[in-house]
């Protein structure tokens, strides 16, 4: 699952649907799309314990019931945490989407973690190129340390549109080896259209596989 | 090799090679049981990758039948992309199955399917990233995976005999038990691995070449294909089965997008048209439907099992299955407009085509596609595809005036006795289509000309004729790319040097296996993509083997030459194949067999399989017993 780009998941959600018979709202025009937005795709390779995604429906439905009929529908890793009906004027997700969070395992050991990252946090800017576009990791990382297991760290990175942070590019900054890392979502922050920060993260005990929470707005008519 | 440590090394692997979803399985539908509970553990394989290998409907097939029996399981293989098997090789890892993540060399059999030639290369490579010794008499099947093949390429086994220890030709359903059945009593034996193979051949469909030897004239062509033991017979009669069982309908559903996304019935198998040139028609027969609720039933079934986006209703000729009108009808009533498109491939040149399409589309987005094959009455007599060119104009009028604007027409250069003219036809055809659909939807006409080049192919009327040599088929694409150009119009081809290394193995003899062996030795694989296929290094393994390759393309057979595959029996006679050939030189055609039984074969070989079937099952006429057949005469007679 893991391994499913953003728009292949956006196929198996669809398919999720159908299997479940809820009644997914299409775009119009010629080539109509499943109307599903998933918040600050997730990259490929990562596993994550929190996404986010808008999905409208042609009708309306409880939130509890559509949940229900996903639950049998949904494919090995992909398990639903959650769903409420959504108020059709609020903004999607993905413009709500402020940061993400996300726990890295290392490829091996790194007895220097602690001031590897003491050191990167000093630095008042950290020029990179990436995909032959420089920018400034830097002011991405909103927070970053060691975790308490071994070999691991956590971070919150930026995950706003044209800013977002990606985890591989701080182990490299870091001067470890990122390629071998594993990459764990573990939460997203959003501005609630009220303003105040809200997060989500998964529920304790939660399924170290990818996992989604579904939001189904109302019907969008 | 442990599943444990392979997953670990696919852990390091996958994130540096190109679409690493390819090589994860635990897609929805997929199976995995439990290695100690089974008796015999089988590995189905497609020697492509991933994307092409999943949707392929004969494993699927197998995979659900098999693993519905719980004394054995299922598995599935594909070969892994050039990065992939670059990163396998330089770890150490060898090929491994999806499921389990356990080498494919633990298996009790693997299953391969091959319907084409140009996947031969990445069969033999899928052996060698096993890690087994290539040729069949160097594995020891009591420590090694026995290899199968099947599909439409083991028709003419001969060019891969090398490498397989048994063929199975014909229909797969109910011969792999039987095989299975075999390989579980050998196992529980001590008997040396010819008594396997000697009961191997003697199942009905199933070809074990180690059991015959070829022998050659001095000019090359084959002399007799000789049985080495009296377990083998003279001739390997085609398996098929007599009714057609219910389809799959808990199909896997990849993560990653493959080839076909969809949920596919198989509404009919066989073909009763005769097309000349079409392999499929000739050792598929005979022609068998499904009925309509039983496909409407597993539509159902299948798209709650799945919930692709998309059905596809399979047959060799959609027009002629029997019920068309009232299958289609249900199927829009009970499935299309729920954002589901419905695909209905290889429809008849007429107007009642696209009223069955205008029933399935919810709107006219994708193009309207037709296979006409030739462009001139005189081609189309030669290759027993009659349809006028008015009858074209007239289709593609109701296609265009229905308001799609994309019209596909498939063709084929190469024919037997084609010339320019008939060549120049192909483009003076598809500019009057295009033109045609000017007149109803302006410039948003387009016309794609699919244009590929004919190999003749074992077992069917063309099956003596000599190919177009690569400068020929130069001369007439050329002369194509120089006329389809222009508003509305787009060519599409096929590179000569591929079609050749079809056409060299289509016809080939066990001579080739050499080849095979020298060209996978020069890194040839993925002949099928043309960023990889190395036609030079083919040309170099011919030379090495000491043979010519255009004796086995550009030569016109005699009528009596004994072909590398006569051994095999489709059922369909020689004699027919050639009195149709001889029918072909004359431009005469063949109606429908439907309407009229040419006494093909099938009867006569089936007689009393048909017997036993219900008379509606099979297409071709009742045949009564003996007994019945004069009591039903009498009262004619006494009037």
């Amino acid at each position: 699952m893991r391994f499913t780009g953003h728009l292949d998941l956006h196929r198996a959600w669809e398919r999720t649907f159908r299997r479940a018979r809820l009644p997914l709202a299409y775009t119009q025009g010629y080539h109509p799309q499943p109307r599903i937005q998933l918040a600050g795709a997730l990259p490929l390779g990562f596993t994550s314990a929190a996404e986010l995604a808008d999905i409208w429906l042609e009708q309306d439905l409880a939130a509890e019931a559509a949940l229900d009929a996903l639950h049998g529908a949904a494919p090995p890793g992909l398990s639903l945490l959650g769903a409420s009906v959504i108020d059709d004027r609020w903004p999607p997700l993905q413009v709500l989407l402020r940061s993400a969070t996300y726990t890295v395992t290392l490829a091996g050991p790194a007895p220097d973690l602690a001031e590897r990252v003491s050191a990167l946090l000093a630095q008042t800017a950290l020029p990179r190129t990436r995909r032959d576009k420089a920018y400034d990791l830097r002011p991405l990382i909103e927070s970053l340390e060691p975790a308490p297991a071994p070999q691991t760290l956590t971070m919150q990175l930026a995950a706003r549109d044209a800013a977002t942070g990606r985890p591989e590019e701080v182990v490299d900054a870091l001067g470890l080896e990122s390629a071998g890392a594993r990459y764990h979502r573990t939460g997203l922050l959003l501005d609630s259209p009220t303003t105040r920060l809200v997060a989500v993260t998964a529920p304790a005990g939660a399924d170290d596989r990818a996992e989604a929470q579904a939001d189904d707005p109302g019907p969008d008519v | 090799m442990t599943p444990e440590y392979l997953s670990m090394a696919l852990e390091r692997i996958l994130p540096t090679v190109g679409k690493p979803g390819r090589y994860t399985g635990g897609e929805l539908n997929s199976i995995t049981k439990d290695w100690s509970g089974v008796d015999l553990k089988v590995c189905l394989a497609f020697p492509d990758t991933y994307e092409i290998g999943t949707p392929n409907l004969g494993l699927a097939i197998l995979y659900d039948l098999i693993n519905k029996r719980p004394d054995l399981l299922a598995e599935r293989a594909y070969v892994p992309w050039s990065d992939m098997e670059t990163a396998m090789r330089a770890a150490g890892l060898p090929l491994f199955a999806l499921e389990s993540k356990r080498p494919v060399r633990d298996f009790d059999l693997v299953g391969l399917s091959i319907p084409y030639e140009q996947l031969y290369s990445n069969a033999i490579n899928f052996i060698d990233l096993a890690g087994l010794p290539l040729r069949a008499v160097e594995r020891d099947p009591r420590t090694m995976p026995l290899f199968i093949v099947g599909g439409h390429s083991a028709y003419n086994p001969e060019p891969m005999a090398d490498f397989i220890d048994a063929f199975v030709i014909g229909e797969g359903e109910d011969v792999i038990f039987d095989i299975l059945k075999v390989l579980s009593a050998w196992k529980a034996s001590n008997a040396p691995k010819q008594d396997l193979l000697r009961s191997l051949a003697g199942i009905w469909g199933v070809y074990v070449p180690a059991l015959y030897r070829p022998e050659y004239n001095d000019d090359g062509t084959v002399a007799a294909v000789v049985p080495l033991d009296p377990a083998a017979p003279a001739k390997v009669l085609k398996r098929i089965v007599p009714v057609l069982p219910p389809p799959p309908t808990r199909l896997i559903v990849p993560y990653i997008a493959t080839i076909h996304n969809r949920y596919p019935v198989e509404i009919m198998r066989g073909c009763t048209r005769g097309c000349r040139f079409c392999h499929a028609g000739m050792v598929t027969r005979p022609v068998r439907e499904r009925r309509v609720e039983t496909i409407l039933n597993a539509l159902e079934e299948g798209l709650k099992n799945t919930g692709f986006e998309e059905i596809a209703l399979l047959s060799l000729s959609s027009s002629d299955y029997g019920d068309v009108v009232d299958l289609v009808r249900k199927v829009g009533e009970r499935f299309a407009g729920k954002h589901l498109s419905v695909s209905l491939p290889s429809l008849r040149i007429e107007s009642a085509s696209v009223e069955l399409m205008e029933a399935l589309k919810d709107n006219k987005r994708g193009g309207f596609t037709f296979a006409p094959e030739a462009a001139t009455e005189r081609m189309r007599e030669i290759i027993n595809k009659p349809v006028s060119t008015e009858q074209l104009l007239e289709t593609v009028r109701s296609v265009f005036e229905r308001g799609w604007t994309h019209v596909k027409l498939y063709f084929m250069i190469g024919h037997p006795a084609e010339t320019l003219e008939d060549v120049q036809a192909i483009a003076d055809v598809c500019k009057r289509v295009r033109d045609e659909g000017r007149k109803y939807v302006g410039n948003k006409v387009s016309v794609t000309a699919g244009v590929s080049t004919f190999v003749p192919k074992p077992h069917t009327p063309f099956q003596w004729v000599a190919c177009d040599s690569i400068e020929q088929i130069r001369a007439k694409q050329a002369l194509l790319k120089r006329e389809l150009r222009g508003p509305g119009l787009k060519l599409n081809w096929n590179g000569p040097e591929e079609t050749q290394l079809e056409a060299w193995f289509s016809r080939g003899d066990r001579r080739l296996g050499a080849v095979l062996e020298a060209a996978h030795r020069r890194g040839v694989r993925f002949d099928a993509w043309q960023e990889h296929f190395n036609y030079t290094a083919w040309l170099e393994s011919f030379a090495e083997c000491g043979l010519d390759p255009r004796f086995y393309t550009h030569r016109e057979r005699l009528i009596d030459e004994t072909f590398p595959w006569e051994h095999i029996d489709i059922a369909v006679k020689k004699s027919y194949l050639a009195e149709d050939y001889r029918w072909s030189l004359r431009g005469q055609t063949r109606i429908d067999c439907r309407q009229r039984c040419f006494a093909c074969g099938i009867l006569p070989k089936f007689t009393s399989l048909r017997m036993e079937t219900p008379a509606n099952a099979w297409e071709c006429p009742e045949v009564r017993p003996k007994h019945l057949r004069r009591a039903a005469a009498e009262p004619v007679a006494a009037d």
